[in-house]
């Protein structure tokens, strides 16, 4: 088991024609993935590394059926109408990888997605893998070790750097999910943790969260409310002066909103065992699998 | 985005909100001549600049005659102005705002943000305006009133009504307006603060800061015109020019790394290491090669960096595409100061092989840890030397 996508699950790629689109898609497929189409209006008919490609996702899905989750590569301009396309085909995961795309566009697209029945997981996001399963989106694959750890962060990078260290200490991962930089995004911390607290596959899970917003507050809130497993975090910013919007969208510390010494205090005081530094993700997190017997 | 207050209090108007009298200038003869149009004997006289804190740092005075604006502008142009929220080295003044002066009964809040949790746009009404609102939140939570917005309908009518009985003024049109301008412009923050209700009965936006969502700029270009690079740190404004994500900082240290998150915990990591980075600079996924290597240029040419780190986790970012920039930078510009790379992620094997062929004397870390301690003592015995060589100098003279 594993959360959110399997080896079963058939994904289209959005936007497969574009550099970042077919270079990606080509990975996902060699590592396994059912990439079963692709998606650019007015390229229909031609294909990429054997990937059938399609004017809409209406043709696609006419002509292969039922598509699990689609794969976002759009250009932010173009991005919104993207999902609305995917959430009107009825595809029920979404997955965006495209970086900028306005607050208020998304705002949109999430509603009208929500309503439609379809997740969203990003924007801005590395998106989702279930190692030796499933890869959507643009993770490195051979960083990857199937595992107990389920990994759910706001940024790539580190997801990266989490991934490598625990792949390096032997625990592995069970499902690792992006949420991406954004403001806002399809889905947040606590449903990912839901999801990781249900999978018994998952024994143990790695947050990864930044300065800005409160989504790391409201994890705090779950996770002592509500989770048996054990957390272990890294919250980045610690040095970020206020008032600047570190690279993500969404990291920017305002007024007194967001601060790394607030989401820390509260994700310890929940019981959330806090990595001082990035480097520490993975050795923390096999002390913690021992100390609760999960290895 | 920032802008700066006249240009906030343009955009008011042409939404249908009343701002005082008044009119911009670069010059005192042109702040006199405009003090002259408004007429009257009471004017002020604005500093303008991105930060807050004017009043009590003296960039906003009172005037009661054009002669007296004439000197107050005089004082103020070409000045820089510290304000708490300019940092030590201050923002340059190179306009003032003149304005009638205005008798003002009460003063009054609005705000129109987004609330990163509920995922709506929100309006904030309190009726102690004037002061910070945070201020008043945690002292008067009653004096705030939130509406949500609904995304795709806007404000609704009795939602106006609602706030401005709240508020107990007519502004119900100004309620509208704010909303309607912060979803059509794309906006990320709109604040009135204060809005007064004069002593003869008219309701005016006193000062308003706007900022706008980066991401929709390129569907407003009249407002990405209003960016003024005057304001922002010169290596900020260099990087924005690239198209890279930057922040300067004060350390020694410069970094270059992929991704928002790994480029903080870089920095994280070099002040657990003891040191202090010069900045933050995510090149991000998509930067071509010649955007990276615009970027090494950045931190090769600020004096502040005695090392540079370069720490990618490649993704969409290859590491091959990194070490060739650095290759191609270091031909084209001479770098005096050690650099301490560490790579992993896509490509990696690649991009080792470049940088290894290349002659470069780099000193590689396996991982980041080892990449942020290296590149501290390497900071520091960069300055050592460059102060025992400042030291012999000094001896020959003598």
């Amino acid at each position: 088991m594993a959360i959110l996508v399997g080896k079963d699950t058939k994904v289209i790629i959005q936007g497969i024609t574009g550099k970042n689109g077919s270079f990606h898609a080509k990975i996902s497929k060699d590592y396994g993935t059912k990439v079963v189409g692709g998606i650019t209006p007015g390229k229909g008919g031609q294909n990429v590394d054997g990937i059938p490609v399609f004017n809409s996702c209406e043709e696609a899905i006419s002509e292969l059926g039922k598509i699990d989750a689609a794969c976002i590569f759009v250009p932010a301009p173009f991005a919104p109408d993207s999902i609305i396309e995917a959430a009107d085909s009825g595809i029920p995961l979404i997955v965006v990888i495209t970086e900028g795309i306005p607050t208020i566009d998304f705002m949109k697209a999430k509603e009208y997605a929500t309503r439609k029945g379809s997740r969203i997981i990003g924007p801005n996001c590395p998106g989702i893998i279930v190692p030796g399963e499933c890869r959507i989106g643009i993770m490195p694959p051979y960083i990857f070790k199937r595992g107990i750890v389920g990994i759910v962060s706001r940024s790539g990078t580190l997801t990266y750097e989490a991934v490598w260290q625990t792949t390096k200490e032997g625990l592995g991962q069970s499902t690792c999910v992006g949420i991406g930089g954004d403001p806002i995004v399809g889905t947040k911390f606590v449903e990912v943790l839901e999801m990781f607290e249900k999978d018994p596959e998952t024994k143990l899970i790695i947050l990864i969260g930044e300065i800005g917003g409160n989504a790391e507050e409201e994890a705090a809130d779950f996770i002592k409310n509500k989770m048996t497993k054990p957390v272990v975090a890294f919250i980045a910013g610690r040095t970020a002066p206020a008032g600047k919007r570190m690279g993500h969208a969404g990291a920017i510390i305002m007024g007194r909103a967001g601060r790394w010494q607030d989401k820390v205090e509260k994700l310890k005081s929940a019981g959330v065992y806090i990595a001082e530094s990035p480097s520490e993700i993975g050795k923390l997190a096999k002390e913690v699998a021992q100390k609760h017997n999960l290895i | 985005m920032n802008i700066h207050e006249f240009q906030a209090k343009r955009i008011l108007k042409n939404y249908g909100i009343p701002v005082p009298e008044g009119d911009v200038a670069s010059n005192p003869e042109k702040a006199k001549k405009i003090a002259m149009k408004i007429g009257g004997n009471s004017f002020v006289v604005k500093a303008q600049i991105h930060a807050g804190g004017r009043g009590k740092a003296g960039g906003i005075k009172i005037a009661h005659s054009p002669d007296e604006v004439y000197q107050i502008a005089k004082s103020m142009i070409g000045k820089k102005l510290v304000t708490h929220q300019t940092g030590p080295e201050g923002k340059l003044v190179k306009k003032v705002l003149v304005e009638k002066g205005v008798k003002a009964k009460k003063e009054y809040y609005l705000g129109v943000v987004i609330d990163r949790s509920k995922e709506k746009v929100c309006i904030i009404a309190s009726p102690e305006g004037g002061v910070e609102i945070e201020e008043v939140a945690e002292k008067n939570p009653n004096l705030i009133m939130t509406e949500y917005i609904d995304t795709f309908l806007g404000i609704s009518d009795y939602k106006a009504r609602k706030l401005a009985k709240f508020l107990g003024i007519p502004a119900e049109n100004i309620v509208k307006n704010l909303v309607r301008m912060f979803f059509e412009l794309d906006c990320s923050l709109c604040e009135i603060n204060p809005l007064v209700e004069t002593e003869d009965g008219k309701i005016l936006a006193l000062d308003a800061k706007i900022n706008f969502d980066d991401n929709a700029l390129f569907r407003h270009k009249e407002i990405a015109q209003l960016y003024d690079p005057s304001q922002e740190d010169p290596r900020d404004v260099k990087a924005k020019k690239i198209g890279i994500s930057y922040v300067g900082l004060d350390g020694n240290i410069g970094c270059l790394v992929n991704g928002a998150g790994l480029a903080m915990a870089t920095m994280d990591e070099i002040l657990l290491a003891g040191g202090k980075p010069a900045n933050f600079l995510d090149v991000g996924g998509g930067a071509s090669l010649e955007q990276v290597r615009s970027a090494f240029s950045i931190l090769i040419s600020d004096k502040r960096v005695k090392t540079i780190f370069v720490n990618i986790f490649g993704g969409i970012m290859k590491c091959d595409i990194v070490a060739t920039a650095l290759v191609q930078a270091a031909k084209e510009m001479e770098i005096k100061v050690p650099i301490v790379v560490r790579l992993e992620g896509t490509n990696v094997e690649l991009g080792k092989k470049i940088l290894a062929e290349s002659g470069l004397n780099i000193i590689t870390a396996n991982d980041m840890r080892e990449g942020a301690k290296l590149a501290v003592e390497k900071a520091k015995e960069f300055e050592q030397e460059a102060k025992n060589k400042r030291g012999k100098k000094k001896e020959t003279y003598v």
